[in-house]
């Protein structure tokens, strides 16, 4: 397990019951009693700590290296059928963004999502979940041939942004986010969107375009990280709470300002803590809106879309 | 030896005896450093007389290069900037919006006009780098978007003039759905069967890039322009070395497959209303 600062308390009783646990098995005595009593302590700690999470800490947690990245998700919500597709058709396949087919409740869905690395070595291969324009390029067509079969899409939002290189410049990165929003809007099958880490700017809103935007609970999404807005704003990354503070990215003020369609509830401590759970409950989340959706016609969705997305911005006249 | 010799040391002249040349009498090239009276170089369209450099320019003078007579009506011209997330930095959002205002006497980022170019009534809405570094808040969102309605009303086409460097970050996530927003409204006229010429000017970056101003169905540029997603600097800062010459320029996104074409600004209100009519017959 790895802790945050802030977690510290959570951490120190973890390593107490550890601890307890060893002497017993060492001592051959009954500890439960107190095991017992420092777990519940330790539900406690949890609870409040999470029950009073600023906003620097909720992006802390979205990005906790315990937290479940999106293949864990896919896999365990298609009760492992999901079968990944690979390429763009174009230029190559980008290793930070995954997709294909997987069964849901005997459903076919198209999941489409950035992905993370776990380790040093699947980090460099992912890039970190900055997707190149191949990237989305090839969710775009993933997207296409979930709409040619008449398959909702499902896309799993977890980048720190799109790629900002050389060649993610050349092949056009600005054009290739541009034209998933365009043809996103379009689509004619159910399309929902779930931010499970990162909500980083337009390389999350590249596959972000739904009828269905959710977050879960401990995420953010926003037009920029925390540490680049403070370092723009305030020429330094000393002000990354504050900026965090500042660009209402957590989920209640997203919902609050009609940005986005639902919150996803985590186990409390955050995904990581219960990832059983936490899939449990974005799959149940996903089926109940898929039900909402298919009462609506193609049509009405596409209507609907670019209504909800038309109404988005505050300005006076 | 040489041939003059120095009397008394150092320069003698105070600042203020100095003679002041008055501003704007001389323009002086950001590129070549080449100086040319000011009004030669606006009767030359702001662009360098001896190397061709676009300079930048605003909204007004996109319009009085664009439309016939420099007729034309502005669309939409009271909307401002709310704020709603009462976002403050270093300073109040409200406070930056308003001392902006005063500065450039402008409203927002952008102006919408509907005129004639050429003959051809045309909507261009234009982007003013002058406000906030042209940046795309609530106001352009709802500026493009009313734009489309109303090309779609009046069967018009729409020219877009992009100048920015993205998304307004002190409207946080609402400037982020401006991309979403924008780019849902051109699926309308695109259904429509309306032209969209996008014209990206220097700079273009970032959510701008990354939504409307890549989605014409012309994407045209001027010459020399910044045009990328992500920034310069943070490419370089992302690789840790230099930037290949003419890293971004409108010739690389030409050559690179994501311009039609880069038009003078001579020749920019010939080419839109030749398109214009192209397009419609």
């Amino acid at each position: 397990m790895n802790y945050l600062d802030f977690e510290k308390p959570i951490a120190e009783l973890a390593d107490q019951i550890e601890k307890q646990k060893q002497i017993a098995e060492k001592n051959k005595v009954d500890a439960s009693q107190t095991i017992l009593q420092l777990e519940d302590k330790l539900e406690q700690t949890r609870k409040e700590i999470y029950g009073n999470l600023t906003p620097w800490q909720r992006v802390q947690v979205s990005r906790h290296p315990d937290r479940p990245y999106t293949l864990a998700y896919i896999n365990h919500i298609t009760d492992g059928t999901f079968t990944e597709l690979h390429g763009d058709r174009t230029v190559k396949d980008d290793k930070a963004m995954v997709g294909g087919f997987g069964s849901i409740d005997g459903r076919t869905v198209m999941f489409i999502g950035q992905q993370k690395g776990i380790n040093l070595k699947m980090r460099q291969l992912r890039n970190f979940g900055m997707p190149n324009p191949e990237g989305y390029r090839k969710a775009l067509r993933l997207m296409k041939l979930a709409e040619k079969f008449n398959k909702p899409i499902v896309t799993i939002i977890d980048t720190p942004g799109a790629f900002p290189g050389i060649e993610a410049e050349e092949r056009g990165q600005g054009e290739a986010i541009a034209r998933n929003l365009f043809e996103m809007t379009l689509l004619k099958v159910p399309v929902i969107c779930i931010i499970i880490g990162e909500g980083a700017s337009g390389g999350a809103l590249g596959i972000g375009i739904g009828d269905r935007v959710l977050m879960l609970e401990n995420t953010w999404y926003s037009v920029i990280s925390p540490e680049s807005c403070s370092s723009i704003l305030w020429r330094s990354w000393d002000h990354k709470e504050t900026a965090a503070s500042a660009l209402k990215l957590t989920p209640n003020d997203m919902l609050g300002n009609g940005l986005i369609d639902g919150i996803i509830k985590e186990p409390i401590g955050g995904a990581h803590t219960n990832q059983e759970e936490t899939f449990c409950r974005v799959k149940k989340e996903i089926l109940k809106n898929l039900t909402e959706l298919d009462k609506l016609s193609s049509d009405a969705r596409v209507i609907h879309r670019i209504e909800k997305f038309s109404n988005m911005g505050v300005v006076v006249e | 030896m040489s041939w003059f010799k120095r009397i008394r040391q150092g320069i003698t002249t105070t600042t203020r005896e100095k003679k002041e040349t008055p501003e704007g009498l001389w323009y002086k090239c950001a590129d070549c450093k080449h100086i040319a009276p000011a009004a030669d170089n606006e009767a030359n369209l702001w662009v360098c007389i001896k190397c061709g450099h676009h300079q930048r320019i605003g909204s007004e003078d996109y319009f009085s290069i664009l439309f016939d007579e420099d007729e034309y009506q502005e669309l939409f011209a009271k909307l401002k900037s709310g704020d709603p997330l009462s976002f403050t930095d270093t300073q109040p959002y409200k406070d930056r919006v308003e001392s902006s205002m005063k500065k450039t006497k402008l409203k927002d980022a952008m102006k919408v006009a509907v005129g004639d170019i050429d003959g051809e009534s045309v909507v261009v809405a234009c982007m003013d780098f002058s406000f906030i570094g042209g940046s795309m808040g609530s106001v352009v969102g709802e500026k493009i978007a009313r734009s489309i309605d109303y090309c779609i009303e009046h069967k018009l086409p729409l020219l877009i003039i992009s100048k920015s460097g993205g998304a307004r970050m002190m409207e946080a996530a609402y400037s982020l759905m401006q991309m979403a927003k924008t780019s849902a409204k051109l699926t309308q006229l695109s259904a429509a069967k309306l032209p969209f010429i996008s014209l990206l000017t220097d700079p273009t970056t970032g959510g701008v890039t990354a939504s409307f101003a890549m989605l014409g169905d012309l994407n045209i540029s001027e010459p020399g322009a910044l045009i990328g997603f992500a920034g310069p600097r943070v490419v370089k800062e992302t690789i840790g070395k230099e930037l290949p010459k003419g890293f971004q320029t409108s010739e690389f996104v030409l050559e690179h497959g994501f311009l039609d074409k880069i038009v003078e600004r001579k020749d920019l209100k010939a080419f839109i209303a030749k398109m214009v009519r192209m397009l419609a017959k």
